[in-house]
């Protein structure tokens, strides 16, 4: 059923296994302790960092299956996406797989998007396991988007780190777990005109913003329902302007809001200026420490926004400003 | 989504207003120590090299001072020291010719799985080429203005 942007999914979703890799940096992060696996160097032996972030995400893949005990045949499609172009991070990933694939982008907020059209299908009926994922590797996406690796430039303070790493979640029909996805609110294209494709955090902060009102008028809820409402990769800049543009509206996200960006990284002794980014910002963060928080029982109530910057090289040399998305999926232990 | 009135103004203050700032100050010192301290290596080997080959005339000192820096450079971005320097001193490693030189060997590194012709050649100038078009244009404007002034 959906009311206004906020889908409410009949037969909430069972979120059954998670499977995470991280990459080095983010292993000497805070939330070393909750990754299934870190990597000790981010090249993997491979002859390119694209052909390195395709091993990860055909690694957590295949971990998963593994640790369910599943087979190709068992899982109905994979939703995945990633930040290269043409996602063919995802193209070659699959290739490895017999499993149907549907490609996804919505630059960091992929993991979102896929988390709502995994639920949605199991939901309607037409699928009886499926697996979302994302990855993003700081070394493809520092080519992608700005500068050589080596050239000496500076990072501005409004800068962040691209997190390198993969992680999936399984998502079925029958109650293997007790976290489920109750609700999904959709998000809209918002711009409000920042330029400059460094200050990830203004552009989304908007985006953000609005889906999360959304979700409460849509809802009835107030902020005090949930017991964390994280974002994706706003990271601390973009996280207090969010929290502003909501109190604003009216509501107040209080002591239970915080970031991913700001959860993956250690601000002071890893020089990632404003916290990290990428499409598997939030995927790795909630993939891991949400997850296994949801598991223990600490947390009982969980929204989660995925934001995501559809900026591209492209258009900023042209002049345009930066589009942004977020996606809120309300996942409860029931 | 369609935004209404000076919604999207008032944002764009309040994200100027609140938004950390590069600190000047700290920038402009590093990058001033920084771009020394080459300036002073730079003259170190220019010195040596008068020293030990005291036939050489100052315009093939400078050309050999040149060529060694560069290759230093180059060697420092393959081993990726150089975008650790450029990170902490900023415009003090860009100013010199060692910023030059980092410009176009870090793309060509970056190019190197895509193939020696379309890779490495076609993207070595992606970000030095800018500077040496307008170089060279600027370049000769300024001749064109001290020919006029010459002739006037």
């Amino acid at each position: 059923m959906m009311k206004n942007r906020t889908i409410f999914f009949q037969k909430p979703v069972c979120i059954a296994e998670t499977a995470t890799i991280a990459g080095p940096k983010e292993g000497e992060g805070p939330l070393r302790n909750y990754f299934h696996n870190i990597l000790s160097n981010d090249i993997l032996g491979q002859k390119s960092f694209e052909r390195a972030e395709i091993k990860m995400h055909i690694y957590v893949i295949k971990n998963l299956l593994n640790r369910m005990r599943l087979t190709e045949d068992d899982i109905d499609c994979v939703f995945c996406g990633d930040l290269l172009d043409e996602i063919i991070g995802c193209n070659y990933t699959m290739r490895e797989f017999d499993i149907p694939f549907m490609g996804l982008y919505n630059a960091c907020a992929t993991f979102g998007e896929a988390l709502i059209i995994g639920s949605t299908m199991i939901n309607a009926g037409y699928m009886k396991k499926v697996i979302c994922s994302t990855t993003s590797h700081f070394s493809t996406a520092e080519r992608q988007y700005r500068y050589p690796l080596e050239l000496g430039s500076q990072r501005t303070p409004l800068s962040q780190w691209t997190v390198t790493g993969a992680g999936c979640s399984l998502l079925t029909a029958d109650d293997t777990s007790r976290i489920k996805i109750v609700a999904g609110t959709l998000g809209r294209v918002v711009d409000y005109g920042v330029a400059d494709a460094n200050d990830m955090g203004a552009a989304m902060a908007p985006a953000a913003m609005d889906t999360i009102v959304a979700h409460f008028k849509d809802t009835g809820r107030n902020p005090d329902y949930y017991d964390l409402i994280v974002t994706g990769d706003l990271g601390h800049s973009g996280s207090r302007i969010l929290q502003k543009l909501v109190k604003d509206k009216g509501y107040d996200l209080g002591d239970n809001y915080t970031d991913c960006g700001i959860l993956i990284y250690n601000r002071e002794g890893q020089d990632v200026m404003q916290g990290g980014s990428g499409a598997c910002c939030c995927n790795l963060v909630f993939n891991s420490y949400i997850y296994s928080q949801l598991k223990r029982g600490k947390l009982k109530k969980v929204l989660f926004i995925p934001t995501g910057a559809l900026v591209s090289k492209v258009s900023s040399l042209q002049g345009e400003t930066i589009p942004a998305i977020a996606h809120a999926v309300d996942i409860e232990v029931l | 989504m369609k935004l209404e009135g000076n919604e999207k103004k008032e944002y764009l203050d309040f994200v100027r207003k609140n938004s950390p700032r590069t600190k000047h100050l700290n920038t402009l010192i590093k990058a001033f120590v920084l771009g020394g301290i080459i300036c002073c290596i730079g003259q170190g080997i220019s010195d040596l090299i008068r020293h030990f080959f005291p036939v050489y005339d100052e315009k093939t000192v400078s050309g050999y001072t040149l060529t060694i820096i560069i290759i230093i450079t180059g060697i420092l971005t393959g081993f990726g020291i150089y975008d650790k320097i450029g990170n902490w001193g900023g415009a003090g490693s860009i100013v010199p010719i060692t910023g030059f030189a980092n410009s176009i060997v870090s793309p060509a590194i970056e190019r190197k799985t895509e193939g020696v012709v379309l890779g490495v050649c076609d993207n070595m100038f992606t970000i030095a080429g800018p500077v040496i078009v307008i170089g060279i244009s600027a370049s000769i404007v300024v001749g064109l203005i001290y020919w006029l002034i010459g002739v006037l």
